[in-house]
């Protein structure tokens, strides 16, 4: 699917005089897992709710699925999934429960609901659980039962709101495995995260901070473009290393790792690592440049820090 | 000293949260505000201006004189007259009027004759609407115009009093039905007020409203389980009013139920207009709470509506209990017909529309 299932312009939310959103353009690709890479309170969330009609733009234009919204976020309410932050199924209903009370309310009929549900506990290995309520299972089982339940009227548009916060890193690439799933089957994916490995397996990436859109691309091409800007250092006393290399101009950010210390600079340069090192006149450091991680596109991109 | 220190600091924490806590805060200032005024203006045991009806069959000066006699004691207020008994006894059982005063067709002989000159028929179902009439049994008449006061001295009575649907006066038989009223509108406006305040706690309501569902469905579809917890309720209530305290069940069950539908819904669609305003299940007890107190206190439940003064009574028309207290009483203790109670019927189910109307309205499909 190359045609565009997301498209905004100029969209902007403020609540009072917070401006969660700042004049962001948007062109998401059908058939994709695009993600939205940003610390918290940096507008995914609002975004997300904007796009899917739960919160009116202040000012702009967002056209979902070829629908205006919010003039006909009711129509899309048919064609999308979503999956909240806070796991918002029924603490008291099974598992089974759950996905009958939500097929009822999307208008499933009752075979078709059936069938439906057989399916879903099948993929999502919940079949074991089936009479289980949702209070008594653990972080990976609810979302994945969550993930079920959003996926339960086919939507052609998952809208996934931070989904693996409170999940275990095994759990993660499992649920991880299953968006690949919904992707390949045509399903767009729309996810928020502040995990850089998790944003690293989308097909595309937006940063948001402060509700400003920084960059977005796929994430190797965004790593390619910091070429030469990531250097390691090694060596002795790298606490006071990493305090004058701040000081120096083209130094954008310094953080440990380790035995190394990691820098990021301004520009790229071919002779960036003799620059520095004679800056630093310190023979007894070794320099040398490195591939660029998400990380660092993320510092390179953003003025903050990242809060995970 | 180091004990002092952190009572000081919880203490401190928790100023802080109720004076965040707008309901709670107001609640604080509210309640006994309300209660006082509710309490000094309700709680008001000498009725005045009972409405009554005067049937005279003896067309007499006699009948007249008597009855600006009866008017200027200022217990009743005539509201009707009729031309038969009949008549005053339909009007009693639909409660329009409280009691009617008949005179018989022979009062100038019965007057010369020192017997009761009168039949008051009296609506027993509060008792403490026929206490008062049954204090103007024994009250000094003056027969003749320009004769001294007193100058008529019946051995017996003045009047003779037929209390209807409660002769032995036993307060039970008029606590249990108003009861019914009290225990629906608590557990009715809380059921359905926490309902919805409770999916919002839990995040329900955000993936709710991602879904195709609308506002009016979601309202309907919360309210329908608690009509039958409030038939079940009306049952249990009058049921064990019967068996336990021997309260008689006059009227029919249709017109129970044509009377306790409306009222339940009213009630069901209150406690959704609170939780459409509360945020939390504390704030939506103590909206209950609010609506709760001047139920018990002026909707006739505990004292009789004509005792309050013009602004309780003006309050309590737009509760609905106070409907409810009326038409359970009719249907149980009078036998009314649900089709003689029309004016409390209509007024609830208009309520019941109008409040759902609002709390649909309220309900928004967005997080602005």
């Amino acid at each position: 699917m190359s045609d565009l299932a997301i498209r905004a312009r100029g969209l902007s939310r403020h609540f009072g005089d917070l401006i969660a959103v700042n004049k962001i353009d948007l062109e998401i690709p059908g058939g994709q897992i695009y993600g939205f890479l940003g610390p918290n309170g940096s507008g995914k969330t609002t975004l997300i709710r904007t796009l899917c009609g739960l919160l009116t733009p202040t000012t702009g234009e967002i056209n979902v699925l070829g629908l205006k919204i919010p003039a006909q976020a009711e129509a899309l309410r048919r064609r999308i999934g979503y999956m909240t932050q806070k796991f918002s199924l029924y603490d008291d209903l099974s598992v089974e429960e759950n996905m009958q009370f939500m097929a009822r309310i999307y208008g499933l009929d009752k075979h078709q609901a059936r069938q439906r549900i057989e399916e879903l506990l099948d993929r999502y290995a919940l079949t074991p659980m089936r009479q289980r309520m949702a209070a008594a299972m653990s972080g990976g089982q609810r979302q994945r039962l969550a993930l079920a339940v959003a996926t339960l009227h086919s939507p052609a548009l998952l809208f996934l709101d931070e989904p693996t916060s409170a999940v275990d890193p095994e759990n993660r690439r499992e649920f991880w495995e299953k968006l690949f799933d919904l992707s390949d089957a045509g399903t767009t994916v729309l996810v928020s995260t502040h995990y850089m490995d998790e944003a690293e397996r989308c097909h595309q990436l937006a940063i948001l901070e402060t509700g400003h859109l920084r960059t977005h691309g796929t994430p190797a091409a965004l790593m390619a473009e910091l070429d030469t800007r990531v250097v390691e250092i090694s060596g002795n006393n790298l606490r006071q290393v990493k305090e004058r290399a701040l000081q120096l101009p083209q130094v954008q950010s310094a953080a440990q790792q380790g035995l190394q210390l990691r820098i990021l600079l301004r520009g790229a340069s071919p002779d960036a690592t003799q620059e520095l090192g004679a800056k630093l006149g310190d023979n007894t450091l070794t320099i040398k440049t490195a591939r660029p991680s998400l990380e660092d596109v993320f510092v390179a991109s953003t003025h903050g820090e990242i809060n995970a | 000293m180091s004990a002092l220190k952190r009572i000081a600091a919880i203490t401190l924490k928790e100023l802080k949260q109720l004076s965040r806590d707008r309901v709670t805060f107001g609640m604080v200032v509210m309640i006994p505000l309300i209660q006082l005024l509710l309490f000094g203006y309700a709680v008001n045991t000498v009725v005045r201006d009972i409405p009554i009806a005067i049937v005279d069959l003896s067309g007499s000066a006699a009948a007249r004189n008597i009855t600006e006699q009866v008017r200027v004691t200022q217990v009743v207020k005539i509201i009707a007259r009729y031309n038969t008994p009949q008549e005053a006894e339909e009007a009693i059982v639909a409660g329009k009027v409280r009691a009617a005063l008949l005179f018989p067709d022979n009062l100038p002989q019965r007057a010369a004759s020192g017997d009761p000159v009168g039949q008051w028929m009296v609506d027993g179902s509060d008792t403490m609407v026929s206490s008062a009439i049954l204090t103007l049994r024994n009250m000094p008449l003056q027969l003749v115009a320009g004769a001294q006061s007193g100058a008529y001295k019946a051995t017996k009575p003045s009047f003779e009093v037929a209390l209807f649907f409660n002769p032995e006066r036993r307060s039970e038989v008029n606590i249990v039905p108003g009861l019914t009223a009290i225990i629906l509108t608590m557990t009715m406006i809380l059921f359905t007020s926490i309902a919805l305040v409770r999916e919002r706690e839990r995040g329900n309501i955000e993936l709710l409203i991602t879904t195709p569902i609308s506002p009016l469905e979601l309202m309907v579809g919360k309210l329908v389980p608690y009509v039958f917890v409030g038939i079940v309720q009306v049952a249990i209530i009058l049921g064990l009013g019967r068996l336990v305290f021997g309260v008689p069940f006059v009227g029919s069950l249709l017109s129970l139920a044509l009377i306790s539908m409306p009222f339940i819904g009213a009630s069901l669609t209150l406690g959704l207009l609170i939780s459409t305003v509360a945020k939390t299940q504390m704030q939506a007890m103590q909206l209950t709470f609010f609506i709760l107190l001047p139920s018990i206190l002026l909707s006739g439940f505990a004292f009789p509506y004509e005792a309050m003064p013009l602004p309780a009574q003006y309050v309590a028309e737009v509760l609905p209990a106070t409907h409810y207290v009326r038409l359970i009483r009719g249907v149980i203790l009078r036998g009314a017909e649900a089709s003689q109670l029309l004016p409390d019927i209509t007024w609830l189910l208009g309520f019941t529309v109008v409040v759902l109307g609002i709390a649909t309205k309220r309900f928004n499909k967005t997080l602005d």
